[in-house]
């Protein structure tokens, strides 16, 4: 009897045990996870890296200088690998995007959760999400038959350059950044809506003063949010923009972004040559970008915290 | 609960490599060819045509480009590359490891917009085009309209062969690049005076091809090597073919299937051919 007791007592019991075991569990999937980044991160760098150590291009080279052909070499023997054009094109199409993207986004959130938060959201959140789960093609391909040849027609040139893709872009952001908005507005506590009214505060005045304000750096990772994944489309802007790796002229000459050079030039490349190294050069930026994204998406969030 | 997922996933973890082994050793025979898009529609059809014959056999057919078909053979990822280059002309490939098969031949033309009154262009005037130099149609003989180049991507197998014998070695400025051919097309269709290059197999109503020199671009003109733009299909593999890949290699070069299928689908088979080309050709770049 005495001793049944002091045993079940010792003995490790069942819920134990299963706790363990799922600790184990999640602990072994953590570390999958972990090694997966850190092995993507190696082997991109390893091979992003060996253009500028075996190769021999210069670093400045690579993010100042304007002619992409990493297969021919210029007059002092350098691969020609400028990846300056490239560079240009992504930031004008993320940064144009977001500047379009964003009152559009955050009048459509803020309608969905002050003006109308019953039939409004109701509506509009489908909608949005319906929005997000359009694949890339589809949009390049509305881009490609539709964005094209309207920015032919109004602005002139060949319609594909870094307005269409700014367009494209536009829409495909536009459902992240709004319902990232309306996630950041939702957050602004009751009572601050309530006090603010109390005070004689006209809803205009409320979500002007009170609630954009407290929600300020919930907007502002929307936004980054929304440019992160501008930056790194592909497939979408590749179809409209041109594909040049010139230095864009105006909003309605052929550029290229980083991404859309990538996928143009997989194919194409052996593994290991200088051509290829290059390209791996460029997935390395890209993904050190989204790195620095993240960063400060990471540093708003600190900072803004109520 | 969490127990049945547990098990749920250590059966799901044994099955799939079990089903993976069972798909490629249990039930005959089966090989993966990778590589050139413009080979890929009739590697393809052949291999379609192929399995269906005889059964147990299994050909998976993918694109990719040149590039990856070449480096895949290289590698051993595969049993066969396709190529529209010799493995020579890639940087990075060791071209005395592999074995060429020619498959057949594929002519390659400029194509306009369907809106443009051009049909023939010199070899010096297509030069002065794609080199930057003309920039508009009325300077060769066409309407007053800007000229807008659109090229495929730098390496591939279309652009080199047309920059080889359609620019005479000299290569395309920069311009806009697309990674396609269907791509190509599709934007030469609907952009006014745009210009590019294709294979014939591709080409349809929605452009127009433009004669060079006054020769059409046409099968008859390159089997007499009177159209100059044109190159070998290779199938590549490491060293003498075995097994599938050889009969597979085979059969698609067989009288029958070179007569029948590779015509139908817009190329050019080998023994029509009265004119050859070797590895030297290619690399020769004429005086300028």
């Amino acid at each position: 009897m005495h001793d049944q007791i002091k045993e079940s007592l010792l003995k490790k019991s069942r819920a134990t045990r299963s706790e363990r075991r799922g600790k184990l569990i999640s602990l072994f999937c953590t570390a999958i996870i972990i090694l997966v980044v850190v092995s993507i991160f190696y082997f991109v760098a390893s091979k992003g890296l060996a253009t500028f150590f075996s190769n021999k291009v210069n670093v400045w080279d690579f993010l100042s200088k304007t002619v992409w052909n990493p297969g021919s070499t210029d007059s002092h023997g350098n691969p020609q690998a400028g990846a300056f054009p490239m560079i240009i094109g992504s930031f004008a199409v993320t940064l144009l995007s977001a500047i379009i993207a964003t009152p559009f986004a955050i009048a459509t959130a803020i309608f969905m959760t002050e003006i109308s938060p019953t039939k409004g959201y109701k509506i509009l959140q489908p909608v949005t999400e319906l929005l997000v789960g359009i694949p890339s093609v589809v949009y390049g391909f509305i881009g490609l038959s539709v964005v094209v040849p309207f920015v032919r027609h109004t602005f002139g040139g060949t319609g594909f350059g870094i307005l269409a893709g700014t367009f494209v872009l536009f829409v495909m952001i536009l459902p992240t950044v709004t319902s990232m908005s309306v996630d950041a507005l939702r957050a602004v506590p009751r009572y601050y809506r309530e006090a603010s009214l109390a005070l004689g505060a006209t809803r205009w005045q409320t979500i002007y003063k009170v609630v954009l304000r407290s929600a300020t750096p919930g907007l502002a990772t929307a936004v980054i949010f929304g440019m992160s994944r501008a930056f790194g489309e592909a497939l979408a802007v590749q179809m409209v923009i041109g594909n040049a790796a010139l230095l864009p002229h105006n909003l309605v000459s052929p550029a290229s972004t980083l991404t859309s050079v990538l996928t143009m030039g997989m194919g194409n490349t052996v593994m290991g040559s200088v051509s290829n190294n290059a390209l791996w050069s460029l997935a390395l930026l890209l993904l050190l970008m989204s790195l620095i994204f993240n960063l400060i998406i990471n540093r708003i969030a600190k900072k803004g915290e109520l | 609960m969490k127990k049945k997922i547990v098990l749920l996933l250590g059966v799901l973890l044994l099955i799939v490599p079990l089903t993976a082994c069972n798909l490629t050793s249990n039930q005959g025979r089966s090989i993966t060819a990778v590589g050139s898009s413009a080979l890929q529609p009739l590697v393809e059809a052949v291999a379609e045509e192929y399995t269906h014959g005889h059964k147990g056999n299994f050909i998976n057919v993918q694109g990719g480009g040149t590039g990856t078909g070449l480096s895949q053979i290289q590698e051993g990822a595969v049993d066969i590359g396709n190529s529209d280059l010799y493995a020579e002309q890639k940087k990075g490939i060791a071209a005395n490891k592999l074995r060429d098969h020619k498959v057949a031949v594929v002519g390659i033309t400029p194509v306009i917009n369907k809106s443009l009154k051009v049909d023939n262009l010199s070899t010096k005037q297509l030069i002065a085009i794609f080199t930057g130099q003309v920039t508009n149609w009325n300077q060769v003989g066409g309407p007053n309209q800007p000229i807008v180049v659109i090229n495929r991507a730098q390496g591939s197998g279309t652009r080199v062969t047309f920059e080889r014998w359609g620019l005479k070695g000299r290569g395309a400025l920069q311009a806009q690049e697309q990674d396609s051919t269907g791509m190509v097309r599709q934007i030469v269709a609907s952009t006014p005076g745009a210009i590019s290059y294709m294979a014939f197999a591709y080409v349809d109503d929605s452009i127009k091809t433009i004669a060079v020199d006054q020769v059409k671009p046409t099968n008859k003109n390159v089997e007499q090597g009177k159209w100059q733009i044109w190159a070998y299909e290779h199938m590549y593999t490491r060293g003498t073919p075995t097994g599938l890949t050889k009969d597979f290699i085979s059969y698609m070069l067989s009288d029958d299937v070179q007569k029948r299928v590779v015509g139908k689908l817009g190329y050019i088979p080998i023994s029509n051919m009265q004119v050859h080309r070797t590895l030297q050709d290619e690399l020769k770049v004429p005086t300028k």
